[in-house]
């Protein structure tokens, strides 16, 4: 069984019913349980309803995570390899439809990005590509992963799907954690939103974390893109995905993020809003759900709004990022995938973290 | 109160404490003086050399003994690969094995926890292993060359107490070398209650760093070790099912006849 099944289980459902039925005194007593609560308070707590009692929530979400995670958010910044891209997808800059720059680091550029972000203090880092197994085959990434473990203490990676086995070379490489966002669990949406490319392989991309946890990655971390779809259901499915990660394989840690649809080049305007409201009952509700859930903010997220969620169970923060392909230290870099918000030196976010009583961390992990 | 000796040294301090979930290092040496504690334990995968600031052991004084932790490790091999790190790094030679494969509720894992002892004790590890409460495990970490035994009173980081009370009393009562409570203890109290069931130390770490004033709680764990470690020594008094009057309505029948 896959994640499919129990998405078919709930796709179906009634939200708008159940909503309807939903009263103050559940929201409560679902806020005030004792233990774990399930998948349908979870839901329940993602309702307009729950709305009203989101200063509750946040209380309860900032005790778990006090208790599990203590005060400290762990930095990690991504750098891009490549935006070669095969897929059309309305929502992205590197769809093949759009006219950007593009550009794919050599061997000695990705050893000077890694000097340069090092070089900041960073010790975790994000590796990201467009999705084009023909401009970035896998021994592409393997081989910058060997340039870059000279560097970093731990590597993620944030590229195309692959199998199993592929993950498993990428883990013996020394890859620690795989990111992979689903971008819209809704198969309709799904469907209109990737026009051409591999990437039309919903279920492919829907197992992608189960074959990441198979192949044994230390971390996962899952997500869909808020803006696709509508966010209750968007929000509820990925809670049960990280929920059916986090079951069936105990052994790797299960992170979520975020991300809202950020200005990009193309041309999608179907956008359901996501405000900054919907996004904090999102993160409330699965600290809740999850309590030892990984949760990871951007910097497509604004300062001030950043620094606020720390203590409603963030876990780990991107900083002075780039989603130019060699932004931190190429001149010719390629263009972004998306426009980031918090521009900050990675300085002013360490500032900004010990001032909110938090302890930023830069080191979490190391492969030996 | 009369030392406690693990691993051929002898600790005055009965309270070990653990150095995760702090909002800054900077708040160390005062919670660490206030603690009284003498083992300060560490997780090796946030131990960061290379800068100053971010470097834990700056902050812990030189006469503490550094208890790192192999946290992260998923199976034995990852633990005793961690603990040579440790040693290598120059943290000296005692190791506390956490060998976790549930990410979920954070338990160890007793079969990996024993392969990973064994390895270590042969190298001269004093190896403190972080345990679920299994008398049979206890009995095999004795056997594998345990300096100490390490059971959890609850799941790391709850703060729910000694959910496990049972099960570490027969620990305790069975197993020669020192038990040392550890993980779930969320109050003083619960930390007095574990030194009066015969316990030989406790390590907490998450009831002081996420306490709002995580010094002077600090102090408060470190007065109630010492008051259940009295309590222990002093022969708690027996516990009756009924009231046992002071003055007893039917003492007038042993009473003389004046």
């Amino acid at each position: 069984m896959g994640f499919y099944d129990v998405y078919s289980q709930y796709k179906n459902i009634d939200y708008h019913q159940f909503y309807e039925e939903l009263t103050d005194s559940d929201i409560l007593k679902i806020i005030h349980k004792d233990r774990p609560i399930n998948e349908i308070e979870f839901l329940a707590l993602l309702s307009p309803k729950a709305e009203n009692y989101l200063e509750l929530m946040a209380q309860k979400a900032h005790t778990l995570s006090l208790q599990h995670f203590g005060k400290t958010v762990l930095l990690y910044t991504p750098m891009y390899l490549s935006n070669y891209c095969t897929n059309k997808c309305t929502y992205c800059s590197f769809s093949i439809d759009n006219q950007i720059k593009r550009k794919q680091l050599t061997a000695e550029e990705i050893e000077k990005e890694a000097k340069a972000i090092a070089s900041m203090g960073f010790k975790h880092l994000l590796i990201l590509t467009g999705e084009s197994k023909k401009d970035t085959p896998l021994s592409y990434v393997i081989d910058a992963v060997h340039i870059l473990k000279k560097y970093f203490d731990s590597i993620g990676v944030e590229i195309f799907p692959l199998t199993v086995e592929e993950y498993q070379q990428m883990i013996e490489a020394g890859v620690d954690s795989l990111t992979i966002y689903q971008e819209v669990y809704d198969e309709e949406i799904y469907r209109k939103v990737h026009l051409a490319g591999r990437k039309r392989n919903y279920h492919f991309r829907l197992d992608a974390p189960e074959r990441g946890c198979i192949a044994k990655m230390r971390n996962v971390n899952i997500g869909a893109l808020l803006g696709l779809g509508e966010w209750r259901s968007e929000s509820f499915m990925t809670g049960l995905h990280a929920n059916y990660l986090q079951n069936k394989y105990p052994d790797v840690e299960i992170s979520v993020s975020f991300p809202r649809i950020r200005p990009h080049v193309g041309v999608f305007e179907d956008i359901y809003e996501v405000t900054d409201q919907n996004l904090v009952q999102f993160m409330l509700a699965l600290r809740i759900f999850l309590p030892r859930v990984g949760i990871t903010i951007s910097t497509r997220e604004r300062q001030g709004f950043r620094e606020n969620l720390i203590p409603l169970g963030v876990t780990r923060m991107s900083a002075a990022s780039s989603t130019e392909v060699g932004g931190h230290s190429i001149e010719d870099a390629g263009d972004g995938q998306f426009e980031i918000d918090d521009k900050r030196s990675l300085e002013e976010v360490r500032a900004a973290i010990f001032k909110k009583g938090y302890q930023p961390i830069f080191k979490d992990w190391v492969r030996i | 109160m009369s030392k406690l000796s693990i691993g051929g040294v002898e600790l005055k301090s009965r309270l070990f404490i653990g150095t995760g979930k702090f909002p800054n290092h900077q708040i160390l040496p005062e919670v660490i003086q206030a603690s009284e504690s003498q083992v300060i334990t560490m997780a090796i995968r946030r131990v960061n050399l290379d800068s100053k600031e971010e470097n834990i052991l700056e902050y812990i004084p030189k006469d503490c003994i550094l208890l790192p932790n192999t946290s992260g490790a998923r199976n034995a091999q990852e633990a005793v690969r961690i603990a040579r790190l440790a040693r290598a790094m120059g943290l000296g030679n005692w190791i506390k094995i956490e060998v976790i494969s549930d990410n979920k509720y954070l338990l160890p894992d007793n079969a990996e926890t024993i392969k990973a002892t064994e390895i270590l004790a042969k190298e001269g590890f004093v190896v403190l292993p972080y345990m679920s409460p299994d008398l049979m495990a206890a009995k095999r970490l004795v056997d594998a060359g345990a300096a100490a035994v390490m059971p959890l009173g609850a799941p790391i980081g709850t703060n729910r107490g000694l959910k496990t009370k049972e099960l570490v009393q027969i620990i305790i009562n069975e197993i020669d070398l020192p038990v040392i409570v550890d993980a779930g203890i969320g109050k003083p109290s619960e930390a007095a209650e574990a030194m009066e069931m015969g316990a030989a130390a406790v390590l907490v770490n998450t009831a002081i760093a996420t306490a709002e004033n995580p010094v002077q709680m600090a102090k408060a764990f470190s007065l109630a070790v010492k008051a259940g470690y009295l309590a222990y020594h002093a022969k708690l008094a027996e516990q009756h099912q009924l009231a046992q009057p002071s003055s007893p309505l039917t003492g007038f029948l042993y009473e003389e006849v004046r």
